[in-house]
């Protein structure tokens, strides 16, 4: 389906390490190891949803994407040019074509600026926008979230949580972007007002022709708004495949039992579900385990597991799944 | 059947600053010995509020203004604070959202464990310490007696849970409070828990009532469901019809606004427009009346009654608080 579509963003085995100091004072160093050697591609116009469980990576992803923080290795091309390697002035020339729409949006607006304000700052800094058109594209702006322009002139803490990531999102296309990562958008948010936010991000993707990542954990949000969907688990990349092969065809012996973790607001499937339940923790970043990161949970894990490391193969249509054992689990489970 | 608990038009208030916070507006329910229920509501709603208000658990601020909760027939609303501190802990237990800062950092889990039993019950701190790894083991704990000498800190998020769950359990609780307990951890640790809690609630016959925001959860889980919102409690039913036949204008537009993996991806979700009321400044009439699609004009002066629905008859009626009957409306988005 995307032969004939490039990637805007490609994604080469991107590592981030964050070094650590450990003990009472401090005196014992260590890495943890957030993400180690993640590659994929956002092609134009389209959601990759990327989900796992809280520490996996999936938002030192999105931030190392966005060079927020620096990668330790790899590279991020966006349209071609590497970002990790340009030089602070074009990088900053590019941020108004990568933007971010983050997880709280009562730490993520400035208090003391008016929503106005907040929406033409990034028109300004990065000259989108003639000075005697900032007012109307502003109220472009707030009106494309579904809020009244006369709130230019209010202050955040006036806004509920909902409408403050509205804000958010508007701030975020105030730069005219191609490319915007939501890290996990509307987790913060009350369960009546999450679907207003979702269906919004879907309606300006429609409008702006704008390709997202979607950082979540929620997977029925993430199959509800992903074109693809990667799943990630310590760092690596355990799964990566169309919406439709992942959720209807799971093959990682992870993301089946993640899917199978996801409660049903339908008791009748509740009664007859079999769920899989994974036995221990998360490992730990800082000293992760050796050959498959996730074998000291799986149920299929053989001695191969713990030496050699997976790497994600093609299954067909581009589903790619790094699980050493796969052949077998699925003549076994088949 | 045989009640356990019955609480009778439960009102709580906050005072602020310039006036008071209504979080609890009349709420009244029963729940049966060995019966599970949940209670649904988003953020501010008063789900929390009301259930602490159960065992007086409440900050300075708060005062329960109104109403009575029984427990196996005593009035806990007017009983003195040490009767009321015998009955925490012991034939109420609590399991809280938030693991980390409802343990003590500075203690070991076994001390901690400890003071919960002897607190309660007089014996000698090398038998409670025994009784401590039982419970452990209990919640699925491995290593039990090394585990005793740990600190906090040293377990993960879903053990910390764990042994919340163990605290909770020490006295043999006729009913345990379990205020959002998977809220804060990842979603196959939740599902560890909620199969450790359900395998519990069977070999120990407690009653137990689950707080959350998350109405697909609860699915799997308890047997009565009661959704709550604004500080009232606007429709109560058990499991099946809730999700099969809901009647409440908000438990509609909730269900309808929740992707699941099985609804049609990629199309625009059903939502329900404006947020939930500001309670320093309710709404006159219904609540929900701002959002409500099927709103009639007595909606915005008149605050609907939790009523049985007429037709459910039996000992656990369907009951809800609206003026309009959604049935005889049809399905409206």
């Amino acid at each position: 389906m995307h032969a004939k579509q490039k990637p805007l963003v490609v994604v080469e085995n991107l590592v981030k390490h964050f070094p650590v100091k450990l003990g009472a004072f401090g005196n014992q160093s260590a890495v943890v190891h957030a993400i180690d050697g993640v590659s994929f591609e956002i092609y134009q116009g389209e959601t990759l949803g990327l989900v796992g469980e809280s520490g996996c990576g999936k938002s030192t992803t999105g931030f190392a994407l966005l060079q927020l923080h620096k990668a330790t290795s790899g590279s991020v091309k966006f349209d071609g040019v590497d970002l990790a390697r340009l030089p602070a002035n074009e990088l900053r020339a590019m941020r108004k074509r990568v933007q971010i729409v983050f997880q709280d949006p009562y730490s993520t607006l400035n208090p003391r600026m008016t929503i106005g304000e907040a929406l033409a700052e990034p028109m300004r800094v990065h000259k989108t926008c003639p000075e005697k058109d900032i007012q109307h594209r502003v109220a472009q702006l707030i009106r494309d979230v579904g809020l009244n322009p006369n709130v230019a002139n209010r202050y955040p803490h006036e806004f509920s949580g909902g409408q403050r990531q509205r804000i958010c999102i508007a701030r975020a296309l105030a730069s005219n972007p191609e490319f915007i990562v939501c890290d996990e958008p509307i987790s913060a948010l009350d369960v009546s007002i999450q679907a207003q936010i979702i269906n919004l991000l879907m309606d300006i993707q429609e409008k702006y022709n704008l390709t997202y990542l979607f950082i979540a954990h929620d997977l029925a949000v993430v199959r509800h708004i992903s074109d693809r969907v990667a799943v990630m688990y310590l760092g690596k990349i355990m799964e990566i495949a169309s919406k439709d092969d992942l959720f209807g065809r799971p093959m990682h012996p992870y993301t089946k039992a993640l899917l199978s973790a996801v409660p049903e607001a339908d008791p009748d499937l509740e009664r007859t579900r079999k769920r899989i339940i994974l036995q221990g923790d998360v490992s730990n970043a800082i000293d992760p385990p050796a050959g498959c990161r996730f074998h000291p949970r799986c149920a299929y894990a053989a001695d191969i597991c713990t030496q050699s490391i997976p790497e994600l193969h093609d299954q067909g249509e581009g589903h790619r799944v790094a699980c050493l054992r796969l052949a077998e689990i699925e003549k076994e489970t088949a | 059947m045989t009640k356990l608990l019955e609480v009778n038009n439960l009102h709580t208030r906050f005072k602020v600053r310039n006036g008071y916070l209504h979080a609890v507006n009349g709420v009244s329910f029963s729940l049966d010995k060995g019966e599970m229920l949940g209670v649904v509501g988003e953020s501010g709603c008063g789900k929390s509020v009301s259930m602490m208000s159960l065992i007086r658990l409440l900050p300075p601020a708060a005062q329960i203004t109104e109403g009575e909760v029984l427990l196996d027939g005593e009035d806990i609303t007017h009983a003195s604070v040490s009767r009321v501190n015998s009955i925490r802990g012991s034939k109420v237990g609590m399991i809280f959202q938030d693991p980390m800062t409802s343990l003590n950092p500075f203690m070991k889990i076994g001390d901690q464990l400890v003071e919960g039993i002897v607190y309660h019950r007089k014996i000698a701190k090398a038998e409670a310490l025994k009784q401590a790894a039982r419970y452990l083991k209990m919640v699925g704990i491995s290593n039990a007696e090394h585990r005793l000498n740990e600190y906090p800190h040293q377990l993960s998020g879903g053990m910390r849970q764990r042994v919340m769950i163990a605290m909770a359990l020490l006295n043999e609780p006729s009913l345990v409070i379990a205020d959002e307990p998977t809220t804060a951890l990842d979603v196959t640790i939740q599902a560890q828990i909620v199969e450790l809690v359900k395998g519990l609630r069977e070999k120990l016959n407690m009653s137990i009532i689950w707080i959350t925001h998350d109405l697909s959860l609860l699915a799997g889980m308890v047997d009565r469901i009661m959704v709550m919102y604004g500080g009232y409690v606007v429709e109560e039913a058990v499991l099946d019809d809730i999700y099969k036949a809901p009647l409440h204008p908000y438990t509609i537009g909730l269900l309808k606004s929740i992707p699941s993996l099985k609804t049609e991806a990629g199309s625009r979700l059903p939502s329900i427009p404006g947020a939930p009321p500001n309670l320093f400044s309710p709404p006159t009439g219904c609540p929900f009346a701002p959002r409500c699609a099927y709103k009639i004009g007595r909606c915005q002066d008149e605050v609907p009654m939790l009523a049985a629905v007429s037709g459910a008859g039996g000992e656990r009626p369907h009951r809800v608080a609206c003026w309009v009957d959604v049935r005889e409306r049809g399905v409206e988005q």
